[in-house]
C-alpha cells in the first residue's frame, strides 16, 4: 500500500525549565503530542517515531520564559495519502449507499455509492451485507475484507479518508492478488 | 405550518431515495423546491399525527441514503434541522431513524464527525426548553423515555465510533466542554454526569475514560469551593458543628448537647441543606462517583479507574485550599481496596510530602495522610506504622540537618512542624492499637519520634495546640515517649508560634478527613470511617476516673457500633435507637471536625481549649491575636 514514508527529521524540541532534570522524558512527551495527528511540516501524519540522537547542548530562548531548545534528530514514520493513491483498509460496515473501512487501525476511509463501480452489487442475506462483483461472483466485499482502494480525498482534520473503488485494480484485495490475470485483463480490453 | 405535503405518496423506498438526491443535488443548482418541503418536514417538530412521523421517519431514512450528497454549505438550513432535532422530542421510530442518519453522516465525511457527536452529546439531558421532561422523569413513564433515548445516545456514540476510530478524541473534548456549570439545576448536572460514567464503564471507556473522570472531580472540587466555610458556620452552627472532637473530654460535649438537641439540630441540618444548592449537587455526584467506584470495584477494574484518580487528586484536590468533601471519593476508593488503592494513595502522599517541591502541598499531603491514617477504618496497622516511620524519618532526617541550637521558626520550617503535627495526630488515633503489637510497639519505640518533638526546633510549642495536649496525654497514659524538659503541660497552649506555623492560610488546621457532612455520603463513608468517640472510648485517663465510662475493649466494641456515641456522656448513648441512623448522623454532624474555628478572638482565654474552626481566614497576626 501506498501513503507510507519514512524520513528523517532534525528537529528542535523548546522544553519548559521545568523539565530541565529529564529532558529526555519531556522530549519523548513533545514527540508523541504529534502522534495521529496532521502535521503540515512534514505533510503527514506521524505515525511512529525513533527519537535518535539529542544534541547534549541546549540553547536557552530569549523572552520572557526561558524556554530551552535542544537540537535532535528523529526518524519518523509518516502517513500521508494524496489523490490516486491505492490504500488498504479493513471494512467495518457495508450499507447499500457505502462502504466503511479502517485504514491502519485509526483512519477511517468511506466510498460512497457514486464511487462503487456498476459491477459491484449490494446484496443483503440473513443480515449480512455484500457487494458482490457480477463479473466475478468470487469477488466479494463484506465486513472483515481488507479493501483496496484509490483516494479521492483526505481531510487532515479528523483524518477522514474519501475513496473509490471505480478503478478495476481496487476492490478485494486478497482476490486482486490471487486473480490478478482476470482484472489486469479486463484493464487491456 | 402543517404537515407539508410530499407529493406522490406511493414512491417506493428506492425511488424516494432517488429523489431526496437529486433534490439535494438540484439545491446547487438553484433549485430548491423539493429540498424545502424535506426542511420543513424535518423541522416541524409540534404535536406530530401519526402520518407526520411516518413521513417524518421516511424522510430522514431518505436523507441517510443520500448521505454523500449533503454539502455543509449548501445544505446547512436541513443539517441545523437534523442537528437541532432532539431524541427527547420524538417516540422511538424516529429516535431510530435519526440515530441511524447521524451514523451515516458522521461516517460519510469528516466535517460532519463533530456535529454529530455534539447532538448526540446535547441528548445527555433533556432539552432546556422542556422543563417538563423533569417532572416527567420522576414517574415511570419518564425513566422509561430516559432509558428508550440514552440507550441509543450511547449505542450510537458506539456505532461512530466502530466506523470513525477516532471519534472519541473529538467526544471527549466535546462532552468536556459541554458540562454544565456548577450553577446548573441539579438534576441536569446530575443526569450529564451519570451519562459520563455511563461512558467511563461502556465499551470506550479505555479512550474517554479518564478525561470523564478527572472532568468529573474537577467539577466536584468547583463545587466543593463554592461552599465557604463562612456560609456553613452559620448563628447556631457556631455552637455545635465545628467543636473539635478532641475536646469532648474536656466536657465540652455536655454544653453542645444540651444546646444543640436533637430537634434544633435536625432543623439546622435541615435549613443548612435546604437553602444550599451547592451542597446538595456536591452530595448527588459525590453519590454518583461513589456507587460507580463500587461498579468499578465489582467489575475487577476498580485499580486502573484509581490511578486516574488519584492523578486527578494529585493535580485538583490536593492542590485546592483546604477542600472540604471532594477529597471522599478517594478515601472511598481506598476503603473499597485497601490492600491496592488504600496502599497507592498512602504511598503517593508520602512521596509528595518527602520529595514535592511545593511546600505547601507537602504540607497538605502530610495533612491529607495523617487524616487518611486516622480516619479509615480499612487501614491496616503495620501500613500506618509504615507511613508513620517515614514520616518520623524525613522530620528527623531534616531536624537533623538544622543547627542544633536553632529557635523555632514556624514560617521557615513549616513543613518539619506540619510533619510533627501529623505524626502526633495520627499517634492520638492509632497507638493504642500500635502498642498492642508486640511487633509494631517496638517498630514504635525504635522511631525516633522523641528525638524530632525534643528538637530545638519545638515542634510542641508550634503545633497545634490541641494535638500536642493529647498526645502528651496519650504518651504519659501509655508510658511511651518521655516529654522533652523543655515543655509542661502549664505552658499556655496557644502560643503566636502556633498561630505563625500556619501563616495566613492555617494550612496547620487542615484535617481533609474529618467527619463528612454531606448527609448522602455518609451512609457510603460511615462504615470505614474512625470516629474519634470510637477511639477515644478505647482508653480511659486516669483524671477521668470520676466518669463512668470504662476503658475495656468490650466497652469499644459497642461504641464503635453505636459510632458516636460518647461513654461518659448519657445523653450521648440517649438517642432512640428506632431512629439510630438519622440520629447518629446528625449527631455526627456536631462533631465534625478537629478542623477548629477561628481561635484567635478567643486567644488568652481559658475558653482556648476548645478549639474552632476559622471562620475567616485571617493573618495569623491581626491586632486581635496580639
Amino acid at each position: 500500500m501506498e501513503g507510507l514514508k519514512e524520513c528523517v527529521a532534525n528537529l528542535v524540541v523548546y522544553l519548559h525549565p521545568s523539565k530541565a532534570k529529564c529532558p529526555n522524558e519531556a522530549i519523548l512527551t513533545e514527540l508523541s503530542s504529534m502522534l495521529f495527528t496532521y502535521n503540515e511540516t512534514f505533510e503527514g501524519v506521524v505515525l511512529a517515531y525513533d527519537p535518535g540522537n539529542c544534541s547534549n547542548l541546549a540553547k536557552i530562548l530569549p523572552g520572557i520564559h526561558p524556554y530551552f531548545g535542544v537540537k535532535l534528530t528523529a526518524r519518523i514514520l509518516l502517513f500521508n495519502p494524496k489523490p490516486d493513491m491505492l490504500l488498504e483498509g479493513e471494512v467495518v460496515k457495508i450499507t447499500p449507499h457505502s462502504i466503511h473501512a479502517v485504514v491502519l487501525g485509526f483512519s477511517a476511509a468511506v466510498i460512497a455509492d457514486e464511487d462503487i463501480r456498476g459491477e459491484f452489487k449490494y446484496k443483503s442475506k440473513h443480515g449480512k451485507e455484500v457487494y458482490v462483483s457480477k463479473s466475478h461472483k468470487k469477488h466479494k466485499i463484506k465486513v472483515g475484507t481488507i479493501l483496496r482502494f484509490v483516494v479521492k480525498s483526505f481531510d487532515e482534520e479528523i483524518l477522514h479518508l474519501s475513496g473509490s473503488l471505480l478503478a478495476d485494480h481496487s476492490g478485494c484485495a486478497r482476490w486482486l492478488d490471487k486473480n490478478s490475470d482476470k482484472w489486469s485483463q479486463a484493464d487491456r480490453f | 405550518m402543517g404537515a407539508p405535503e410530499m407529493d406522490e405518496p406511493s414512491f417506493s423506498g428506492s425511488e424516494l431515495d432517488y429523489h431526496v438526491k437529486n433534490a439535494l443535488k438540484a439545491v446547487i443548482q438553484g433549485d430548491c423546491d423539493f429540498y424545502n418541503q424535506l426542511v420543513a418536514v424535518i423541522h416541524h417538530k409540534e404535536r406530530l399525527v401519526a402520518e407526520e412521523v411516518a413521513l417524518l421517519v421516511t424522510c430522514l431514512k431518505a436523507v441517510a441514503g443520500a448521505v454523500s450528497c449533503i454539502h455543509i454549505i449548501h445544505h446547512r438550513s436541513l443539517l441545523a434541522g437534523i442537528f437541532g432535532m432532539s431524541l427527547w422530542d420524538y417516540g422511538t421510530d424516529v429516535m431510530d431513524a435519526l440515530v441511524e442518519l447521524l451514523i451515516s453522516l458522521a461516517s460519510s465525511s469528516g466535517e460532519f464527525v463533530d456535529l454529530c457527536l455534539e447532538t448526540l452529546v446535547i441528548n445527555f439531558i433533556p432539552p432546556s426548553s422542556a422543563p417538563y421532561f423533569m417532572e416527567l422523569l420522576k414517574q415511570p413513564r419518564g425513566l422509561s423515555k430516559k432509558n428508550q433515548v440514552l440507550d441509543r445516545v450511547h449505542a450510537t456514540l458506539g456505532d461512530i465510533r466502530n466506523v470513525v476510530p477516532l471519534s472519541p478524541l473529538r467526544l471527549e473534548k466535546i462532552v468536556r466542554d459541554r458540562m454544565p456549570n456548577i450553577y446548573t439545576k441539579e438534576p441536569f448536572i446530575v443526569m450529564y454526569v451519570e451519562n459520563m460514567l455511563r461512558l467511563e464503564s461502556g465499551s470506550m471507556g479505555e479512550l474517554v475514560g479518564s478525561t470523564m473522570l478527572v472532568s468529573i472531580v474537577d467539577r466536584l472540587i468547583e463545587l466543593d469551593v463554592e461552599l465557604a466555610w463562612d456560609e456553613i458556620l452559620q448563628d447556631d452552627f457556631h455552637k455545635g458543628i465545628f467543636d473539635m472532637e478532641l475536646e469532648d473530654l474536656e466536657g465540652h460535649v455536655d454544653y453542645t448537647e444540651q444546646d444543640c438537641n436533637e430537634h434544633t439540630r435536625d432543623a439546622l441540618i435541615q435549613r443548612f441543606f435546604s437553602g444550599n444548592l451547592v451542597a446538595e449537587k456536591l452530595d448527588s455526584l459525590m453519590v454518583l462517583t461513589f456507587e460507580h467506584l463500587k461498579s468499578c470495584s465489582e467489575s475487577g477494574r476498580l485499580v486502573q479507574v484509581f490511578e486516574t484518580l488519584l492523578q486527578s487528586f494529585q493535580k485538583t484536590i490536593l492542590t485546592a485550599y483546604k477542600s472540604k468533601f471532594a477529597q471522599f471519593i478517594v478515601f472511598y476508593g481506598c476503603s473499597l481496596d485497601p490492600e491496592n488503592c488504600g496502599k497507592m494513595f498512602g504511598s503517593l502522599l508520602v512521596n509528595i510530602f518527602v520529595s514535592s517541591l511545593n511546600p505547601e502541598w507537602r504540607m497538605s499531603a502530610v495533612a491529607y495522610l495523617a487524616s487518611y491514617l486516622a480516619r479509615s477504618k480499612f487501614v491496616s496497622i503495620p501500613f500506618v506504622a509504615t507511613m508513620l516511620d517515614s514520616m518520623v524519618n524525613w522530620c528527623f532526617l531534616y531536624s537533623k540537618n538544622q543547627k542544633q541550637g536553632g529557635d523555632i521558626n514556624p514560617k521557615a520550617h513549616k513543613v518539619f512542624y506540619a510533619g510533627c503535627q501529623a505524626t502526633m495526630y495520627v499517634l492520638c488515633f492509632r497507638m493504642r492499637q500500635m502498642l498492642a503489637l508486640p511487633q509494631l510497639n517496638s517498630q514504635l519505640l525504635f522511631m525516633r519520634i522523641e528525638d524530632i518533638l525534643g528538637h530545638s526546633l519545638k515542634p510542641l510549642q508550634v503545633c497545634l495546640p490541641s494535638i500536642v495536649d493529647e498526645f502528651m496525654r496519650l504518651a504519659k497514659a501509655n508510658h511511651v515517649f518521655s516529654t522533652p524538659p523543655s515543655f509542661s503541660n502549664d505552658c499556655p497552649l496557644e502560643s503566636e508560634h502556633s498561630r505563625a506555623f500556619g501563616g495566613t492560610e492555617r494550612l496547620d488546621m487542615f484535617f481533609p478527613f474529618d467527619p463528612c457532612l454531606l448527609r448522602k455520603c455518609d451512609r457510603f463513608i460511615r462504615p470505614n470511617y474512625v470516629y474519634w468517640s470510637m477511639v477515644r472510648s478505647t482508653y480511659d485517663d486516669d483524671d477521668d476516673e470520676e466518669e463512668e465510662g470504662s476503658s475495656d475493649e468490650d466497652d469499644a466494641e459497642v461504641n464503635i457500633e453505636n459510632g458516636m456515641s460518647i461513654p461518659h456522656d448519657g445523653s450521648g448513648r440517649s438517642y432512640d435507637e428506632g431512629n439510630f441512623d438519622v440520629d447518629e448522623f446528625n449527631y455526627s454532624l456536631d462533631k465534625m471536625s478537629i478542623t477548629p474555628r477561628d481561635s484567635s478572638h478567643k486567644f488568652g482565654g481559658r475558653i482556648q481549649r476548645h478549639m474552632q474552626m476559622p471562620s475567616r481566614i485571617r493573618p495569623s497576626m491581626s491586632p486581635e491575636s496580639l
